[in-house]
């Protein structure tokens, strides 16, 4: 389908008549509102008549994309081949381009706390959270392939360590980082061992159902967690000694959280390079051959998992220390489904592609106060348009390239 | 002569399916052996079971490694049998497509190094110099099954017959004493068909390494084996020479039919 | 021995409507083995269709039984049309690709109808008007069993019952048996594939929809997020006894609602969904394929 047969009059009717179909669909519940108790009907017709110009709308870029984004078995080399002369990427190689970027990346991070307020400190250091969840996450759905919908369990479990460590024995922020990590890793183990052998879905639906039952038991337990209230006055970190402001403990954090992240970066792009990270990809790519090449289904399965929760610990600790507030209701499924869409949209396995759509997918809501009641609506959206339209993400991944010297014969590129 | 393989009853029912049939297979060092039967006999199932994917309903597997005892594999991981030096590829290509060629070369080396995730972290001299061996050792076999110039290409774009010569590599990348081939030939044109005679038998004289296949095409497996085995509804029916199959009347009637003449 | 006799009558209800709802669930899956995450939505969307219209329609004036007759019907007529383009937006396109993919559209699918609902209409429970009629012969056993559960157990019974006598006997009944089975010979005899997926997406919607309206009358109060809730433990039943498995389904629903009502009315009641997703676990762990499912061998 080309550009212009996209409006010929039959594409139009085509595109009335799934305008119509989704007013239809859309009636009772977009168009009506009733209210039981005083017994009076509210139409809102111009609800309508918004879904019936966007479906009408929408519609045409949704079937010309069908009938050419996807790639069939054949373009898929030339789309990888045009991938990989894309502008972005030869110019993400250049060197003073490298340079300038980092320079420019360090300077922004750096001053960003004393050029803006600390309210958007916070978003910043929330979003940053969320850079480290999705990159946590990465690891475990998209290197290892595993879909993990229980994410968020980890994440409760790193906060609640720190609370209930703080509450009752004191032990401060510095300790609790580590054990709180340590803590959801060995959840993590305990979850694994013996899930992992499960097939894909059946996979997701059981992390799904472990955290619910996580949730679930810390809203119903309240002699362990003090249930829905939650556990309040959690402090922020801080050096020995030095008493903080609110405004510098929250830029404090903020850079806390810049050298987690960071340090996140730096793991994960090493072990994505590493024996281990290899055998995760295979893993995901075809398990039968991997088993056949000699590498431990479970093993390394377990260690995606443990090391996923490792990072959904931490962030949950650093959760914990920005709020000082938790309680069961920030651990629910759709806080799990925040984070599928970040690796989703990023395109998993691509470590930059998770950080641009975490900060996408966490600032605009933010920014955008217009836009944060449709947060959960777009997220869904996303998931199903990334899906069906670019299931590689924003970013795709590429592979590390080895140079040799001395080559006998030079590396050819194939269309 | 040792035999570095040999099954003694070995038997795989599926329900009320007898796919395997007691059958007694034995492979010894340095030999070619090719596993004949037309499709559905077992022979893929055999393999299956030889090398963990199934789990035998009865009979044994003994695998002895240059040097060493004989020990009984049923029952293990397929992990744990290519670690012995087992190793296989599949008759419908089983790369993985997104890696590069290199990398698919590499994940064969996992079950022969050691680094784990501290020393993936934190780089250490020991990760160091594994990763350069393994790089080095990998991009020698590329060469050797002549796939040296498609280094850092994705392996879902590699042309059909070099997606059967990297798996190979791959296969040969776990250090095996013994190589099993599914089909190594199907889909090939005949000059593919003759480079791959050629790697096989190279593979043999050179590296020393015992073969086993399942192979249709009746040229290059009169050419190259030293030993045939011929199964039909999962029992063994003939084993013998390339000469004695030949002329195996059994085999003729079963199996070879018209092709006998070829 | 009352109380007994309410658990197991009211656990009998939860398990009919589980069964209703896991019915979709097994269906679809043995036809296109994807987990349909955006079920438990269509039958959300089926209860919030039938309240709007019985409260329309009652501010109109129509009595009691039209009410219900017409709140039904509309009720499962949605349902239909949001399952059969649910699966053509977010499924269908995606025939072809990994299986992880259909099953993470699903969940974006699951969101975007919870929000969907949670901003076009409310996010507060609202009240469900009582519309399956008294019976007044059951008025003296009223504490072991409510007339509208004797509704909800003889309607999922007739359901079942055409049901299988679809499955059985009808012509799309033996192409969905038949792409169950194997869906490219299927297709390469002649069946319409395609249309079989949306038949079945279809049956499954109307039969949640059943079930929605059903269990919102009975409790008397819905909100957007009862669709998430019941997938998940209908998919717990469906996968209990077997997912694909039909009869499985029954039995997987029935055990799970009577498991479900005896633990909370002797143990605990504010864990009673975290039985349900420990038994989930447990199932999966210890017997994935389920109480009717048959474990099949991997091809390699």
């Amino acid at each position: 389908m080309t550009m212009r047969k996209l409006f010929t009059l039959d594409e139009i009717k085509k595109s009335l008549l799934v305008a119509l179909w989704f007013m239809v669909l859309t009636f009772p519940i977009l168009a009506v509102r009733v209210n039981p108790i005083y017994k009076v009907v509210e139409w809102r017709w111009h609800n309508l008549l918004m879904v019936g110009i966007g479906a009408f709308l929408l519609s045409f870029p949704w079937r010309y994309f069908q009938g050419h984004g996807k790639p069939p078995e054949k373009s898929a080399a030339a789309e990888n081949q045009a991938l990989k002369n894309s502008k972005i990427l030869l110019w993400r190689r250049h060197p003073w381009v490298r340079l300038c970027a980092v320079v420019l990346a360090t300077g922004l991070v750096l001053s960003f706390p004393f050029l803006f307020s600390s309210y958007q400190v916070n978003i910043m250091t929330t979003a940053l959270i969320y850079v480290v969840l999705g990159l946590g996450l990465n690891i475990v759905v998209g290197l290892a392939g595993l879909l993990d919908l229980g994410y968020v369990a980890f994440y409760a479990v790193g906060a609640y360590s720190y609370a209930l460590l703080h509450l009752h024995f004191g032990l401060s922020f510095w300790l609790c980082l580590p054990i709180g990590a340590g803590l959801a890793a060995l959840f993590g183990i305990l979850l694994g061992f013996p899930v992992l052998r499960l097939r894909g879905d059946y996979l997701a639906i059981v992390t799904l159902g472990f955290g619910e039952i996580i949730r679930l038991v810390l809203e119903n337990w309240n002699e362990f967690s003090q249930g829905p209230s939650g556990i309040s006055n959690i402090p922020r970190p801080g050096l020995p000694g030095i008493e903080m402001s609110l405004n510098a403990s929250s830029i404090f954090l903020y850079f806390l959280m810049i050298a987690l992240t960071l340090f996140t970066i730096l793991v994960v792009s090493r072990l994505r390079d590493s024996r281990i990270g290899r055998a995760w990809l295979a893993l995901r790519e075809d398990e039968i051959a991997c088993q056949a090449m000699g590498i431990d289904k479970t093993r390394t399965k377990l260690t995606a998992f443990a090391l996923g929760a490792t990072w959904a610990g931490m962030g949950g600790v650093m959760f914990a220390a920005k709020t000082t507030f938790i309680n069961p209701a920030s651990f629910t499924f759709l806080e799990s489904a925040i984070i599928l869409s970040i690796v989703v949209l990023g395109g998993m396995g691509s470590m930059l592609g998770v950080i641009l759509s975490a900060f996408i997918l966490i600032l605009v809501p933010e920014y955008l106060r217009a836009f944060s009641e449709y947060r959960m609506l777009i997220f869904g959206a996303v998931l199903v348009i990334m899906m069906v339209f670019r299931p590689q993400g924003l970013i795709s991944n590429v592979r590390h390239r080895y140079r040799f010297e001395g080559l006998k014969t030079p590396p050819e590129e194939l269309g | 002569m040792t035999a570095l393989l040999s099954t003694t009853h070995l038997t795989m029912d599926f329900g009320g399916l007898r796919a395997v049939d007691e059958v007694n297979l034995e492979v010894r060092q340095q030999e070619i052996v090719a596993l004949i039967g037309p499709n559905g006999a077992g022979k893929t199932t055999l393999f299956n079971c030889i090398t963990g994917l199934y789990r035998p309903t009865s009979g044994d597997i003994f695998v002895q490694a240059p040097g060493a005892a004989p020990k009984r594999i049923n029952g293990l991981k397929p992990n744990q049998v290519t670690a012995l030096g087992l190793a296989r590829t599949f008759q419908n290509i089983r790369l993985f497509p997104h890696m590069t060629v290199l990398e698919n070369v590499m994940i064969g080396r996992h079950c022969r190094t050691t680094s784990n995730i501290l020393g993936a972290v934190l780089k250490d001299r020991h990760t160091r110099r594994e990763e350069q061996e393994t790089v080095a050792f990998s991009y020698r076999l590329l060469e050797k099954v002549h796939l040296d110039r498609y280094v850092n290409e994705l392996a879902r774009n590699l042309p059909y017959g070099a997606q059967r010569r990297l798996e190979i590599a791959r296969a040969l990348a776990t250090e095996p004493f013994l190589l099993l081939l599914d089909e190594p030939a199907a889909g090939m044109n005949p000059l593919e068909t003759r480079e791959l005679d050629d790697l096989i038998t190279r593979i043999r004289n050179e590296m020393g390494i015992a073969i086993l296949l399942i192979e249709h095409d009746m040229k290059l497996v009169m050419n190259i084996s030293d030993r045939i085995f011929v199964m039909e509804y999962g029992k063994e029916i003939a084993v013998g020479t390339p000469l004695e199959i030949r002329s195996n009347p059994r085999v003729i009637e079963a199996y070879l039919g018209a092709d006998s003449h070829a | 021995m009352d109380y007994f006799l309410e658990l197991f009558l009211g656990g009998l209800t939860r398990g009919s409507i589980y069964a209703l709802i896991a019915l979709g669930y097994t269906m679809v899956y043995g036809i296109i083995e994807l987990i349909n995450f955006a079920h438990g939505e269509i039958y959300m969307i089926g209860a919030f269709t039938a309240l709007i219209a019985a409260s329309v329609l009652a501010i109109m004036g129509f009595g009691p039984v039209p009410i219900l007759f017409l709140a039904m019907l509309l009720a499962i007529l949605y349902s239909c049309a949001y399952g059969y383009t649910l699966e053509k937006i977010a499924y269908k396109p995606l025939r072809h690709s990994n299986r992880l993919a259909p099953l993470i559209s699903a969940i974006g699918m699951s969101i975007f109808f919870q929000n969907y609902v949670l901003l076009a209409q409310t996010s507060d429970f609202l009240p469900f008007p009582s519309l399956l009629p008294e019976v007044p012969f059951l008025e003296p056993y009223a504490y072991i069993i409510r007339s509208s559960e004797i509704f909800i157990i003889l309607t999922t019974l007739v359901v079942m019952v055409l049901l299988s006598l679809l499955i059985r006997f009808t012509r799309i009944g033996k192409a969905m048996r038949a792409t169950a089975q194997d869906r490219t010979m299927a297709m390469l005899l002649g069946v319409d594939v395609n249309r079989v997926i949306s038949v079945t997406f279809v049956i499954g919607s109307a039969m949640a929809a059943i079930g929605g309206v059903l269990i919102a009358s009975h409790i008397g109060q819905i909100n957007f997020y009862i669709g998430f809730i019941a997938g998940i433990k209908a998919f717990t039943a469906a996968v209990l006894g077997g997912i694909g498995s039909i009869p499985g389904a029954v039995l997987g629903s029935l055990v799970l609602g009577w498991t479900e009502s005896f633990a909370t009315g002797y143990i605990s009641s504010d864990y009673e969904d975290v039985f349900a997703f420990g038994f989930l676990v447990l199932i999966l762990i210890f017997r994935p394929a389920g109480l009717l499912g048959k474990t099949a061998a991997q091809k390699v």
